[in-house]
């Protein structure tokens, strides 16, 4: 950093940019790495259950599995359309 | 047995291929019995940067389906005592790479008494990477301090922790990060993410640090791997890179601040 940068509010300079864009990517990258190898399939039959019975699109179904402690936690997020 | 030595990244370009000829030469010249095969199937290069390419008769896939012998197919270098070369094919499609064909040539080096053996990978994670990676005892991840560089190794990385074989036996391949390509200067000025920055991302040990060198350039016009370059700071980089590899404790070099003038360091400018 030059003498005129130690002034005048620090500008967040770009590799600091690109370690916070790839922690952020990577830690999500990494989760979805874990999950089991059924997660997928999992996500298409559910929707395709939730869809027997109302009208929603394929991203409007999410699905994850987290780990907290001992447990892990399947997270199932519908988003129904307003009627 | 053999210790399988894996250079990969995911990403092209990064310096897989001058890595894994500058590694293999260095492990040689340290007085092990070393061979660096090509995984690259279609797109050898390897021979070229090792300075061998009139003499490549067979390949590596000729030896998986027979059609050569080991011996004819191995291509001794003529500065290293210790060091043979493996080519790629330039023909074959990459399903020639079979599992058991791999398995099969890499227990037939290792019976042949060679010490290490250099898998130079692929980019990409296709068969060909998969397959370099499979057998590995220890994978060194070539990386870019630059962002796509750096996601497709944590892949890479996924890769090696889930499908390689240790892995599947309920072992671990143990992991390495080389960064090359690097730049000290715009590490200073924020331009460029640091070693440290890397090493924290992707959580794996640090083995060396390449500068960016005009010696890399000059090495692959000559057909010489860059650390037989003992004046030059890459070449000096991948020695200590090496010599850290192989059990050694050194300081890294190449890694700090150019030393610049007072005004030129007062007003930032380059």
């Amino acid at each position: 950093m030059g003498f005129f940068g130690l002034f005048g509010g620090q500008k967040k300079n770009s590799a600091s940019q690109a370690k916070e864009r790839l922690q952020i990517l990577i830690s999500h990258e990494r989760q979805n790495r874990q999950g089991p190898d059924f997660l997928p399939a999992m996500q298409q039959e559910i929707l395709s259950v939730v869809k027997k019975y109302v009208e929603i699109r394929d991203d409007q179904v999410n699905i994850r599995l987290d780990q907290q402690g001992d447990a892990s936690v399947l997270e199932l997020n519908v988003i129904l359309p307003e009627r | 047995m053999a210790t399988v030595v894996t250079v990969t990244s995911g990403k092209g370009g990064v310096g897989k291929t001058t890595s894994s000829a500058a590694i293999a030469a260095g492990l040689a010249k340290a007085g092990h019995r070393t061979v660096v095969i090509d995984f690259d199937v279609g797109l050898r290069n390897l021979d070229l940067i090792m300075g061998v390419e009139r003499r490549v008769v067979f390949d590596f896939v000729n030896v998986i389906t027979g059609e050569a012998t080991l011996n004819q197919a191995l291509i001794q270098d003529k500065r290293i005592d210790n060091l043979s070369i493996l080519a790629a094919s330039q023909t074959k499609d990459k399903d020639a790479l079979t599992e058991d064909g791999v398995e099969k040539v890499l227990q037939e080096l290792a019976d042949t008494g060679f010490e290490y053996i250099v898998c130079d990978s692929p980019a990409g994670i296709e068969k060909g990477a998969t397959m370099a990676l499979h057998f590995a005892d220890h994978a060194i991840i070539v990386t870019n301090p630059e962002v796509s560089s750096v996601r497709d190794s944590d892949r890479i990385l996924g890769i090696l922790q889930s499908k390689s074989k240790r892995a599947k036996e309920g072992g671990k391949v143990a992991e390495h990060l080389l960064v090359t390509r690097y730049d000290p200067d715009r590490v200073d000025q924020g331009e460029m993410l640091s070693k440290e920055d890397v090493c924290d991302i992707l959580a794996v040990d640090l083995i060396g640090v390449i500068p960016e060198s005009k010696a890399v350039l000059k090495a692959s016009n000559t057909g010489v791997p860059v650390i037989l370059d003992a004046e030059s700071d890459a070449g000096q980089a991948y020695d200590d890179a090496v010599a850290r590899f192989l059990g050694e404790e050194r300081p890294m070099r190449f890694v700090d601040l150019k030393k610049r003038g007072l005004l030129s360091r007062m007003f930032g400018g380059d």
